[in-house]
């Protein structure tokens, strides 16, 4: 299985970095940048490397993340 | 295959969570709403019962159920009213660590003594969170919070124990870590026809953290290393308790059937 996208909503996100700690394949880094409320959300770093798993989506805490399948 | 659009679109009223970042209240509604979304059962047989704290924002504003937020300490109460008078119902109470044990602690064992058939999900991070961080009933030996800043002096209350002797149908602990077992004990304690009880051990990065000198992600990686099913005391995790006794409300039913005859 592959990921078309990953669609991470830069607002919802506190900046809490689990998502980028559970993925097991690092596909996930932290931005240089900050969102509106000045927190860095996450930023793909590998698309090619997601094997979507979903564990992103299943313990972000803000529903900000989701994982678009091929 | 739920995804975080369809849980958005289907089942939480308003977003962002007031919840701090890193909190583990967003991962237990994530949990719950995809417990409920796999058992597919109609929201309308769904009630959430919910009383004062952090964790009471989980059904309150969040959950897109009928929810009632209740007094400090009393969501079991007002969900025991709520099931015996419409017993087709399935209510959840979610609470805090200080609501179900510290200020309810009686009714939490007068439930789980008469098996009313309700659901209670009790968020455990250690202290009272909400009102500034001060010791709770199951705040461990000699860990420091706001009020006890050179440690705990008293021990800590192991509620799953308490909640299994009390009588209970259903006792499960999880951590905010095992989340797939989490779901699916939620699944199970939901359609369970007793009393079912689930323990979440939750991060707290605002005071706990704080305090032990942690931030969220340590304290994920402490819950991975250091809860087990094969460790000791409050460390355990797994199910406790899972047994079929009769009910409260199918008593009553059946105590009403042959009182009228």
């Amino acid at each position: 299985m592959k990921a078309k996208d990953i669609v991470i909503d830069r607002n919802l996100c506190k900046g809490c970095s689990i998502c980028v700690h559970v993925c097991p394949k690092k596909t996930l880094g932290i931005s240089r940048e900050v969102n509106e409320y000045g927190l860095f959300y996450p930023e793909v770093v590998d698309l090619g490397s997601c094997i979507v798993c979903r564990l992103c989506e299943l313990y972000c805490p803000d529903f900000a993340i989701e994982v678009v399948q091929e | 295959m739920i995804t975080a659009r369809y849980i958005k679109e289907n089942y939480v009223r308003r977003l962002p969570s007031a919840f701090c970042p890193g909190c583990g209240d967003g991962q237990i509604l994530n949990a719950i709403i995809r417990a409920i979304d796999h058992l597919k059962i109609d929201r309308k047989d769904i009630a959430a019962v919910s009383g004062i704290g952090c964790s009471a924002w989980i059904p309150s504003p969040y959950l897109r159920v009928d929810s009632l937020h209740t007094t400090h300490g009393r969501p079991i109460a007002f969900a025991t009213g709520l099931k015996v008078a419409n017993p087709r119902l399935k209510v959840i109470v979610v609470s805090g660590d200080g609501d179900a044990t510290g200020i309810g602690g009686n009714h939490l064992l007068h439930a789980a003594r008469s098996n009313v058939g309700i659901t209670v999900i009790m968020v455990n991070n250690g202290l009272y969170a909400m009102t500034g961080g001060q010791v709770a009933p199951t705040t461990p030996h000699e860990a420091k919070t706001t009020t006890t800043p050179y440690g705990n002096p008293a021990f800590s209350l192991d509620v799953s124990r308490v909640v299994a002797a009390a009588g209970a149908s259903y006792v499960a602990r999880w951590t905010t870590w095992h989340m797939n077992q989490l779901i699916r004990s939620i699944e199970k304690a939901i359609m369970k026809k007793g009393f079912s009880f689930i323990e979440v051990l939750s991060q707290c990065p605002t005071y706990e953290g704080r305090m032990l000198n942690m931030d969220h992600i340590e304290m994920l990686e402490w819950f991975r290393k250091n809860f087990r099913e094969d460790a000791e005391g409050i460390y355990k995790i797994g199910e406790f308790v899972d047994i079929e006794k009769p009910e409260l409300t199918e008593e009553l039913e059946k105590m009403i059937e042959r009182v009228r005859r």
